[in-house]
């Protein structure tokens, strides 16, 4: 029993001291060990922590009242200290009561809840309208009045650090997981209108600091908005599963002023253009191969793996494959990879022909595939117009 | 078989013996006992694919699994504590206590009794199976939506089979208990003078039979849509995938409840014997489980907020949420009411039963909160819903369930299990259940998606503590196992009433109950249920 009584107060004092945590100053909690959700940058994600905040202060307080009745029942009216039980089995005012007051509170908090939800339902009036698109497993987002589109993948670095005993200390991986190759370049103080859809099966495009996440789902397009009103990088990532590259595909926001961000389309739009123009060059096996590592990490290591053995029976491996070594059966191989085929998706749309040269060579002179095939990228156009 | 037991019946403490007593049994405490044995394998293998989880977890990289894989423990892990371990377990105490609560001889459809527990082993023998085959197990989460559910291999049909089975041995045991109830209670046993675990149940076998058909159906377009060209859940043939999520969510929520029901009978059970003070506001507490079933028809799209509704659905759905929270919080402070000015002792179900309260009232604020739709935005698909559902599912259903072992583990064996042990049992489970998921709250606000085999470093401090918390919890369990087997071997002979503030008719039967419960009718008069 002695025991069981210390045992007791030290499970109150727990209680106490947890909820206690919450009641400081958000500040301090934000700071020092990322306990809190994050006001973010925009006017909606204050909003929505300090509606967070609220309810969770009245949970707190009722809980304290609850439990604090409770334990005061179990310290004092306890067999052990000789009381009687009483007999009493109901109240009808005490059961109207906390049926009322609960209702009482319920509604105080819905109301700032379908007034924050109204205001957060309205994407009219927005200057700028992105396209998000989920893939498995990489972003794709459409400056829809820019007629620019850019691909989003977890960064090489990540890619690396990430493989199953990898040996690579995840610490020294720029932001871990939640690196990508290219950002979503935003501007500050603009009201942006973002959709979210999916290519393949439901994924959710998360960024905390905007305030909300919804899905993208295959068919199917929902209207979001934002307006970022704090230059700066906000990371986040994808939110539904969908498969097993779903840790893996993060979200990186860039908002910088409205200037910077014009000149960021021009240059952006301008390099994609001599991407494409610079096609022809031909390249040696060294560049070649060195450029095809660094397409094939990025795009298709996620299901063919580092070794290239791939996950028996879901990804088949490309080590040794006749599709990646029968030097009659390039075309084949340069096909796939523009239009995929059943589980693979086309790659086709998001890489340049110098891309997609690099990478099938990669894939042909790489773990036990030695072919010494060359594809170049005029190849791959040929492979483009059938 | 079943014929001899008839012809058996005047002596009726003859049970047929060896392996026909179990394969062939008629009889509800055999079966009770199949089913909460059955349950406590599956929590333990349930819980096994938590521990790889949580190892995964420990810290960030990949080191012990591949995210396919992992993805897969996930699924079935929740799978197989959900079907597996809480479901059978609810069955298991409704088998073995219903009928002796009520005052009668055996369950009303003995036979189909027998066979609602017998397609269990084989359900669970083709989803546990699918880890062997071409592709895995199925790894799109346990609630399956489509298209991604359609990419699992060989395992898929296997999947949705073992969920047509598991659905009809539901039914079947709902239906079973509902006829037992209305059909077999000793005179005097009116409804309003049930005892609430019985009357929970009742209550949650009507949840059962109207969503688990629901649940069926939903599987059953999954399954037209892979073989058989159909378009139900394909936005390309004109069909709609978050039609998939409206329909298992109309199943699913409800289904939570189902979880939950029997455990607030359990608990109503045990505190007003260990307060030594009758149950405060017995008619309110039937009144607020009903309610509270009612309601859970008209939330399911609170888990679908993120899916992007139209507004006004939206806000329907935040309301029904958050009013589901009143009859909740009417149960929560009944049983309070129940301890105060009550003469409470300690021992381990009441142990298990008060962590329960304040425990699962936590996982009742995180869903309160989880149910601001706005705010939801945010918390969706994240760790804090993950701490949520373990706060209501784990301290929640599980606390009770092991409050209602040790709390009627003597009735049954006819011994009083160890005290002290089960004393010790209880604070490690309390305290690293605490510690394995308090900070899956802090996880999920600071932006930690769930369902993901690696993480960013800024995850790793408090992911590191929940494993911990997680190992020391598994560990603590297998002190349960040893405490029951110890139990059944013997120990201090237990009396018929067993505890001295219990109350009702499977108090009045010898410990352990003779084979054939009540043979006679027993007389149920005020007083006997009553202090
Ligand atoms: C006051 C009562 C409750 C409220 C208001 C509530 C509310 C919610 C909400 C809004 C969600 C969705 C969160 C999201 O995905 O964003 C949720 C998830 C969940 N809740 Fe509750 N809940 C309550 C009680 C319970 C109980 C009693 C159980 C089970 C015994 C339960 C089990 C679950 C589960 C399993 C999920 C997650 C399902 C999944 O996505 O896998 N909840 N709850
Ligand atoms: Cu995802
Ligand atoms: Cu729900």
């Amino acid at each position: 029993m002695h025991l069981n009584k210390r045992m007791s107060k030290f499970l109150s004092n727990f209680i106490l001291v947890l909820s206690a945590l919450f009641l400081l100053s958000p500040d301090i909690l934000h700071a020092a060990w990322g306990l809190n959700m994050t006001q973010g940058v925009t006017p909606i994600s204050q909003d929505v922590y300090n509606m967070h905040m609220t309810s969770l202060y009245v949970v707190t307080v009722i809980g304290l009242l609850v439990f604090g009745m409770m334990f005061w029942s179990i310290f004092h009216h306890r067999k052990s200290k000789g009381v009687k039980p009483a007999k009493f089995s109901h109240s009808t005012t005490v059961e109207v009561i906390w049926t009322l007051v609960p209702l009482l509170i319920i509604i105080s908090l819905a109301v700032p809840a379908t007034k924050l939800l109204a205001r957060m339902d309205n994407t009219s009036e927005s200057s700028i309208t992105i396209k998000v698109t989920g893939y498995q497993w990489k972003w794709k987002y459409d400056y829809i009045n820019e007629d620019l589109t850019i691909y989003s993948n977890l960064a090489t670095d990540s890619v690396e650090a990430s493989q199953r005993n990898s040996g690579i200390n995840p610490s020294s991986a720029d932001n871990y997981l939640r690196n990508t190759d290219t950002a979503l370049v935003l501007p500050v103080g603009k009201k942006i209108r973002i959709m979210t859809t999916a290519n393949d099966v439901i994924h959710a495009w998360w960024v905390p600091d905007l305030g909300w996440k919804r899905d993208a789902i295959p068919g199917f397009i929902n209207d979001n908005w934002t307006i970022i009103n704090k230059e700066g990088v906000y990371r986040g990532q994808c939110a539904e599963i969908c498969g097993k590259g779903h840790g893996y595909m993060p979200i990186v926001v860039k908002a910088v002023p409205e200037k910077e961000y014009l000149a960021w389309v021009e240059d952006t739009k301008a390099a994609l253009k001599s991407k494409k123009d610079s096609g022809d060059k031909e390249l040696t096996m060294d560049e070649l191969k060195s450029k095809g590592e660094a397409v094939y990490k990025a795009n298709c290591l996620a299901c063919h793996q580092a070794n290239g053995q791939g996950i028996k029976g879901v990804f088949p491996g490309l080590d040794g494959s006749p599709l990646a070594t029968l030097k009659d059966r390039i075309p084949e191989h340069i096909h796939q990879v523009i239009y995929g085929k059943n589980n693979m998706p086309a790659f086709g749309e998001q890489l340049s022909d110098t891309d997609i040269a690099a990478v099938v060579t990669y894939e042909r002179n790489n773990w036990g595939n030695k072919t010494g095939d060359i594809v170049q990228s005029k190849d791959v156009s040929a492979g483009r117009k059938k | 078989m079943s014929t001899k037991a008839h012809a058996d019946h005047d002596h009726h403490d003859h049970k047929p013996t060896g392996i026909k007593r179990w394969l062939f049994s008629t009889n509800h405490k055999d079966i009770g006992t199949m089913y909460l044995v059955f349950s406590l394998i599956m929590f333990f293998i349930g819980g096994s694919m938590a521990m790889i989880i949580r190892a995964e977890l420990f810290q960030p990289g990949l080191q012990f699994v591949d995210p396919q894989f992992y993805n897969s423990m996930v699924t079935v892990h929740a799978l197989v504590m959900i079907f597996g371990a809480i479901m059978p377990a609810g069955v298991g105490l409704a088998n073995w206590m219903i009928p002796i609560m009520i005052g009668a001889p055996d369950m009303a459809l003995p036979r189909m009794n027998n066979m609602s527990f017998w397609i269990m082993p084989f359900a669970f023998a083709l989803l546990l199976g699918t880890f062997f085959m071409e592709g895995g197990a199925p790894a799109g989460g346990w609630t399956m939506y489509p298209p991604l559910v359609l990419q699992t291999g060989k395992a898929f049909p296997f999947l949705i089979f073992a969920v047509h089975f598991l659905g009809i041995s539901s039914i079947m045991g709902a239906i079973n208990i509902i006829a037992t109830v209305f059909n077999m209670r000793a005179p005097g046993m009116t409804l309003m003078r049930l005892p609430l675990f019985v009357w929970t149940w009742v209550i949650t076998a009507f949840l059962l039979i109207a969503s688990m058909p629901v649940l069926a159906g939903a599987v059953t377009m999954l399954l037209t849509d892979k073989y058989f060209g159909t378009s139900f859940f394909n936005a390309a043939g004109g069909g709609d995938p978050v039609l998939f999520q409206h329909i298992f969510w109309f199943f699913g929520h409800p289904e939570v409840y189902i979880l939950i029901l029997p455990a607030f009978g359990i608990i109503s059970q045990i505190i007003p014997t260990f307060a030594r003070k009758p149950l405060f506001g017995y008619a309110s507490m039937v009144y607020a489980t009903a309610s509270i079933a009612i309601l859970s028809f008209f939330v399911w799209a609170h888990h679908m907020f993120t899916v992007g509704l139209p507004i006004n659905g939206e806000l329907f759905f935040m309301y029904a949420t958050m009013l589901i929270a009143v009859p909740t919080g009417v149960k929560v402070f009944n049983w309070v009411a129940t301890m105060w000015k009550g003469a409470m002792t300690f021992e381990t179900p009441m142990l298990f039963a008060l962590a329960f309260v304040i425990l699962f009232t936590i996982g009742g604020f995180s869903g309160l909160m989880l149910g601001i739709t706005p705010v939801d935005f945010q918390y969706h698909d994240t760790y804090f819903v993950v701490a949520h559902f373990h706060y209501v599912l784990l301290t929640g259903a599980v606390f009770a369930l092991m409050a209602s072992a040790y709390y009627w583990l003597p009735k049954w064996t006819g011994h009083m299990y160890d005290e002290k042990l089960a004393k010790i049992h209880f604070w490690l489970s309390a305290i690293f259940a605490n510690v394995l998921f308090f900070p899956q709250h802090f996880l999920g606000l600071a932006g930690m998606p769930r369902r993901i085999p690696d993480y960013s470093v800024q995850f790793a401090d408090f992911n590191m503590v929940s494993s911990l918390g997680g190992f020391a919890y598994g560990i603590s369990q297998l002190l349960f196992v040893y405490i029951v087997i110890k139990c059944v071997l013997g120990g201090k002979k237990a009396t018929g009433q067993v505890w001295e503030g219990a109350r009702g008719l499977e108090w009045t039967l010898s410990s352990p109950p003779p084979y054939h419960s009540f043979t006679k009718s027993p007389k149920v008069t005020k007083a006997l249920m009553d202090y």
